[in-house]
């Protein structure tokens, strides 16, 4: 049925336009206070926010100033030019931090996609025993912070003899449960007979799933990534690493967040350089990462 | 009854043979999951394994493990005070920020999703950005200073509601109360995206089947029908607060100090980090993660057949 004909069995005369285009069950009354409810909910929300914004932007006269202004009168990039000066002057340079996170994040996020949906894609496709019962596990397992594992992984580490190099922080990122989760869900909703097609044709299992499964789930590829970035853009390492030239940026920019009342103005640049990542890749991959979570409901 | 066993056995029997046929004929399967499940074994099975292990020793690293029965359990829970405000102030977390924060997700994402399209991306953005902004939730120390100067003391003094500024973050009455506030500043996760892409996949034609039936307001329609078809959704996001909820431990440490003053802020991760990473004595540490694992998991069970009976 085409949407004017559809429109047309419903629409009754007396209906105006503005209702006729309305959902059903709802009213304008609870409409507009329910808007109203989350306009303030927001403006609470992303006050904290906004506010560490304006502040890395005011010079410091701005920052001591009582009583305090939410946005900056004369608005300057000073505090992120003097980070950056801050930084170029470290005994380790600011490009070595910077390589080291990128290293360890891509490094990280690539092993932790192939692996991860290797074994997403025969646990989604196909049924064999202990199968189920592994995906049992991995979905408590979703509930253990990384602290609550810490010190059992810090005796393991330190026997394999990775203390103090990437791979402490690399290979036990490749296990993460929710990104494994987060596939395998997505995968289910994958056509069981693409895959028996492509079997006809003689493909084995590994061109089934690099030529027939991996490119059509491509939203759930974006999600990975960007929640294994977020996870290791955010992880100071600071249990692991000691050396400093193996440092992550984060933690070198928290070391100057300390740096005492003379660093106010560093510090807040800091606080923005820091949260501004995770955002931005979220608010330019968000379709795809709500795509993929449409389908991470946990079944019984 | 011997006849019974003898049945009984010869079909575990039978069905093992019949497992391990399929095994067989899915070797590649296995081959598939192999890399996966050796580094999930190593760095989420093994430690809860050696977890527990570890706890019925007394271990420092520099020595062998020693074996020392449920005594590291018996001073935790019978000698170590400081434990037992961990245990008072996690409950007390979980308990109010865990369904507080659970519920304030799916309400912004049941309000979020009666946006227009456009309006409702960027709306998802605003509430999910303080989850993942990383240490942001410091500039919360600036707000609640201790002196007259900080935002909060000096608001609440201007309109005459205190006389003197209050210690927000060092006055054990209060501290725990602005940490609560943080993490619900924070709570709205991963499961809130889970809530928010799920109530786009409820069927439209469910809610107009709905409306001939006789359902009149929203309230209704999301008792009867959007919730009960976002189950699975609702059971992730129980999963995602209870990780939040009992693994407090960052905005506590940062905001409150390390140790707090008189401990009042202290939680169970804290008291797990304060004995394996600054004491070394990593068999009580142990311990104090068993007993989490535990609560964790009791809590798991006890919300999943909570939300099995939602919209019945």
């Amino acid at each position: 049925m085409s949407k004017k004909t559809q429109a047309a069995v419903i629409e009754k005369p007396y209906h105006k336009k503005l209702i006729r285009r309305r959902k059903p069950n709802r009213s304008i009354g609870g409409d507009v206070a329910l808007v109203l409810f989350l306009v303030l909910a927001g403006l609470v929300m992303v006050f904290p926010i906004v506010y560490a914004v304006s502040n890395a932007l005011k010079p410091l006269d701005e920052l001591f100033m009582f009583p305090p202004r939410i946005f900056a009168r004369n608005p300057t990039f000073d505090n992120f030019s003097d980070l950056f000066v801050t930084m170029g002057k470290s005994w380790v340079t600011f490009s070595r931090y910077f390589f080291n996170t990128v290293f360890i994040t891509a490094a990280g996020t690539a092993g932790h996609l192939l692996i991860a949906s290797m074994g997403a894609f025969v646990l989604a496709k196909y049924d064999f025993p202990g199968g189920r019962t592994f995906f049992k596990i991995v979905t408590i397992a979703m509930m253990f912070s990384y602290y609550v594992t810490g010190i059992p992984n810090y005796i393991l580490i330190n026997k394999l003899g990775w203390i103090d190099t990437y791979w402490a922080i690399i290979v036990p990122a490749f296990a993460s449960p929710i990104g494994f989760f987060l596939m395998k869900q997505f995968m289910e909703g994958l056509p069981t007979s693409l895959i028996e097609a492509a079997k006809i044709d003689g493909a084995n299992e590994w061109r089934v799933f690099a030529g027939i499964v991996m490119p059509n789930v491509k939203p759930a590829w974006m999600t990975l990534i960007i929640f294994s970035v977020q996870g290791l853009w955010n992880n100071r390492a600071a249990t692991f690493i000691y050396s400093e030239e193996r440092k992550t940026l984060v933690y070198a920019l928290q070391q100057i967040q300390l740096g005492g009342i003379a660093r106010t103005g560093q510090a807040a640049a800091v606080l923005v350089v820091v949260m501004i990542v995770p955002i931005l890749i979220f608010v330019f991959s968000e379709s795809q990462i709500l795509e993929t979570m449409a389908s991470s409901g946990l079944k019984d | 009854m011997k006849e019974f066993f003898k049945k009984y056995f010869e079909l575990r029997k039978y069905n093992a043979k019949v497992a391990w046929k399929k095994a067989k004929i899915s070797k590649n399967c296995y081959l598939f999951l192999a890399p996966y499940a050796i580094f999930f074994t190593m760095f989420f099975v093994f430690p809860v394994v050696a977890s527990i292990y570890f706890s019925f020793t007394y271990y420092n690293i520099l020595e062998a493990p020693r074996f020392i029965g449920i005594q590291n359990y018996i001073s935790l829970l019978l000698e170590d005070d400081i434990f037992l405000i961990g245990i008072k102030n996690t409950l007390l977390i979980a308990v109010i920020t865990g369904p507080l924060g659970y519920i304030m997700s799916f309400l912004f994402a049941w309000l979020i999703n009666e946006l227009p399209r456009w309006v409702r991306s960027v709306a998802v953005v605003v509430f999910y950005a303080p989850s993942i902004a990383g240490n942001c939730f410091v500039i919360f120390s600036v707000f609640f200073r201790g002196d007259a100067y900080g935002y909060v003391n000096a608001f609440l003094m201007n309109l005459g509601l205190i006389d003197t500024p209050k210690f927000w973050l060092t006055d054990p009455k209060y501290m725990i109360w602005i940490c609560m506030l943080v993490i619900l500043w924070m709570s709205l996760g991963q499961g809130f995206l889970s809530f928010v892409a799920g109530l786009q996949g409820v069927d439209r034609s469910q809610i107009e089947a709905g409306c001939m039936d006789g359902i009149k307001n929203r309230w209704q329609e999301l008792w009867y029908i959007t919730l009960p078809s976002m189950k699975p959704m609702l059971m992730f996001g129980a999963v995602m607060s209870i990780t939040q909820a009992f693994g407090v431990c960052d905005v506590t440490m940062q905001l409150c100090g390390y140790p707090s003053t008189d401990y009042a802020a202290r939680t169970i991760v804290t008291h797990l980090f304060d004995y394996g990473f600054t004491r070394y004595e990593m068999g009580y540490a142990c311990a104090i993660a068993t007993i989490l694992f535990l609560m964790m998991i009791l809590c798991n069970k006890a919300i999943q057949s909570l939300l099995r009976r939602v919209g019945t």
